[in-house]
């Protein structure tokens, strides 16, 4: 029993150290800015949930007590990540895209990042 | 063997806090700057997290929670500043 948890606390950090470093690889690594944003926001939360999940996994097998509260920040994470990733892909479009660069929106005839440019000259 | 891959997993977050410091300082887009200033407070979680290992107490989960919501607002408050030049209208 207690080899097996070792064995899983052990998978669980190398499986994370080897996505966080995928992450951090791909940021300097890719050359579109746009795919840039993947590679933190995926690879990375998954190497931070695998830190959590060893750290459950210790305080469950050899710890003090139990804890699950490292959950919280892994939900949180999950959360937060794609809301972080939109706003860094809007900071990215509204700097160094213009109207003719992006591909074409459908019905709403541009991108809603693209009306802010036009509520500063109306204000 | 769990202490040998807790050193993995320290070199590992080690060398990715370095990584998203060399884009931090000379990315050319401010978008990058942004977006590797958020991996490095994600990569400070896990190192919290590896430290609450290797010491075995659970006092540093408050600590990394703390860092993951001062993270995320600090990044939210940046990109709404680049974009709209004030962050609370």
């Amino acid at each position: 029993m207690d080899l097996f948890f070792e064995l899983l606390i052990t998978a669980f950090l190398i499986m994370a150290g080897l996505f966080g470093l995928v992450g951090s690889f791909g940021l300097l690594k890719l050359n579109d800015a746009m795919s840039r944003v993947h590679a933190p926001t995926k690879a990375t939360t998954l190497g931070v949930g695998g830190v959590l999940l060893a750290s459950m996994t210790y305080a469950l097998a050899i710890g003090p007590h139990y804890s699950v509260h490292e959950l919280m920040i892994t939900l949180f994470l999950l959360l937060t990540a794609p809301i972080t990733a939109n706003f860094i892909a809007k900071v990215h479009i509204h700097q160094k895209e213009s109207r003719d660069s992006l591909p074409a929106a459908g019905d709403d005839g541009r991108w809603a990042t693209q009306d802010l440019d036009d509520a500063d000259d109306e204000s | 063997m769990i202490l040998y891959a807790t050193i993995f997993a320290f070199g590992c977050f080690g060398l990715s806090i370095l990584m998203n410091l060399w884009k931090v300082l000379f990315a050319d887009e401010i978008a990058d700057r942004i977006l590797a200033l958020d991996t490095m407070f994600i990569n400070a979680i896990a190192l919290m997290g590896l430290y609450g290992i290797s010491l075995g107490t659970g006092i540093y989960f408050e600590a990394s929670m703390i860092i993951a919501m001062l993270g995320f607002v600090s990044t939210v408050a940046y990109a709404r500043f680049i974009l709209r030049g004030n962050i609370i209208e």
